[in-house]
């Protein structure tokens, strides 16, 4: 085991991450960032659709481009990158890391996790079969690997994710037989719907799948509809060839170091389930520890970067390394950036369901 | 053998040219691309089994994509239980079907 000590450590090198380490490195900071995967950059390398907002969101640039220009940065800006490490604790002592079978203890002034959230499961029967995958693996394979997860493909969740991971597989070739969803309306933007209806994608609305069907891996996808519960109507099932099943129904952020850390947590459903208690500085329950991302609530990656940004300024003021007047200003435009980014029915009712986590933050005295 | 390769992509344009390798699964040759995962030169190959359970045999394939959910590990080389979605292709890899905890 080896002893070693930085002045701000980041956990996760997704957009949140990165963010973070190029914030804290722009005030002088010594930062070391900290990956499990093999290059950073998170899962937006597998993004390559152009994301919305304005020029300063990265608005019409597409996911792999905004991975690359804020690894150039933090490379560009001397950030210590320690990739194919494993961050497994954070303990009074520091954190541990694991890398190539070492064991390092890094004590740090200041924590900041940014670990990202992972895609939730949909239990039915055969769930459990080769071909069944998340729309995220199935991103990762056709946009990043070049390689299609099979040919006739349904689409389980029509969130965003869903109705992304459908066209992107059908412009790598796949045909999508149908993109299905519980609830009585589509979950993501009509944008994204659109671009699957003009393709003749049939989007079924009050739909579940009942079966992934199939000896060593999916042959055919049973569905039927849905009641006002979300509940199979007997009967009503129908099979549709298949052999690749996509799973989009949601995703959780990613917050067992923070748990095992002793951070606070509430529940919030807009936000995708358990999240840290953090003020506005991103700082959690634990003095020095901060969270960013997805693992603060389950957002586009143009918010992650907005949070890892504030996290990292946040950092570098209280290592002294920027005055307090000077984040403040950084934190605040960041913050409108948000804002700005988070306006209209969807993101208004996160912004609320975040300013609801803000609030319920213990204050000191 | 089937090929699920994107040749040619509407945004990302022709395939990159890269160094081919072989890995060997269940000791037949399987062509892949330099720099890829080996879950993603076994689903070009059209395979989908990597392990099967420890109780019923009940097959398991690729399902998370990022190495967390542990149904893509797999024997490489002789060692069990490698996510083989977070573990790149090397030539002349050998990689098998791990059945239960091997």
């Amino acid at each position: 085991m080896e002893l070693l000590e930085r002045e701000i450590v980041v956990i996760g090198a997704g957009p949140a991450g990165l963010c973070a380490a190029i914030e804290a490195r722009r005030t002088g900071a010594e930062v070391m960032l900290v990956d499990e995967n093999s290059r950073p950059g998170g899962q937006l390398f597998k993004q390559i659709h152009k994301f919305f907002g304005s020029s300063e969101h990265h608005a019409g640039t597409r996911g792999y481009d905004i991975a690359s220009e804020l690894c150039r940065q933090a490379d560009s800006m001397g950030t210590e990158m320690w990739l194919d490490t494993v961050a497994y604790g954070i303990f009074p002592e520091g954190v541990g890391l694991v890398k190539n079978g070492e064991n390092y203890i890094v004590k740090a002034k200041k924590i900041i996790v940014a670990a990202g959230g992972s895609e939730d499961p949909a239990a039915f029967k055969g769930s459990t079969l080769p071909g069944v995958i998340t729309a995220g693996a199935a991103q990762t394979l056709a946009n990043v690997d070049r390689v299609l997860p099979g040919k006739k493909i349904v689409v389980l969740g029509s969130g965003n994710v869903g109705l992304i991971a459908a066209y992107q597989l059908m412009q790598g070739g796949a045909e999508i037989m149908a993109v299905v969803e519980k609830k009585d309306h589509i979950g993501g933007y009509g944008v994204h719907a659109a671009k699957l209806r003009r393709a003749g994608v049939p989007i079924l609305t009050e739909s579940v799948v009942t079966e992934a069907v199939g000896k060593d891996s999916v042959e055919a996808v049973t569905i039927s509809a849905a009641d006002a519960e979300g509940r199979p109507v007997p009967g009503s099932e129908r099979t549709i060839e298949a052999d690749t099943l996509c799973i989009a129904v949601g995703m959780s952020p990613l917050t067992e170091l923070l748990w095992q850390a002793g951070a606070k947590f509430s529940y919030v459903q807009e936000l995708g389930g358990f999240v840290p208690l953090h003020d506005e500085h991103m700082m959690t329950t634990l003095d020095g520890l901060y969270a960013a991302g997805d693992v603060t609530g389950i957002e586009e990656a143009p918010i992650a970067m907005e949070e890892g940004n504030i996290a990292g300024i946040s950092a570098a003021c209280a290592c002294g390394h920027i005055g307090p007047d000077a984040a403040a200003w950084l934190c605040a435009a960041a913050q409108q950036r948000i804002r700005s980014l988070e306006s209209g029915s969807f993101g208004d009712n996160r912004w609320a369901a975040r300013h609801r986590l803000l609030d319920s933050m213990p204050r000191k005295e | 053998m089937s090929d699920l390769s994107i040749k040619d992509h509407p945004v990302l344009g022709p395939a990159p040219v890269r160094r081919r390798v072989t890995v060997y699964y269940e000791g037949r040759p399987v062509e892949a691309a330099e720099g890829e995962t080996v879950a993603s030169a076994l689903t070009r190959a059209g395979i989908k089994v990597f392990r099967t359970t420890e109780k019923t045999g009940e097959p398991r394939g690729l399902y998370c994509g990022m190495g967390r959910c542990s149904d893509c590990m797999m024997v490489v080389d002789g060692e069990p239980n490698v996510r083989t979605c977070v573990t790149p292709v090397r030539d002349g890899m050998r990689v098998e079907i791990q059945h239960g905890l091997a």
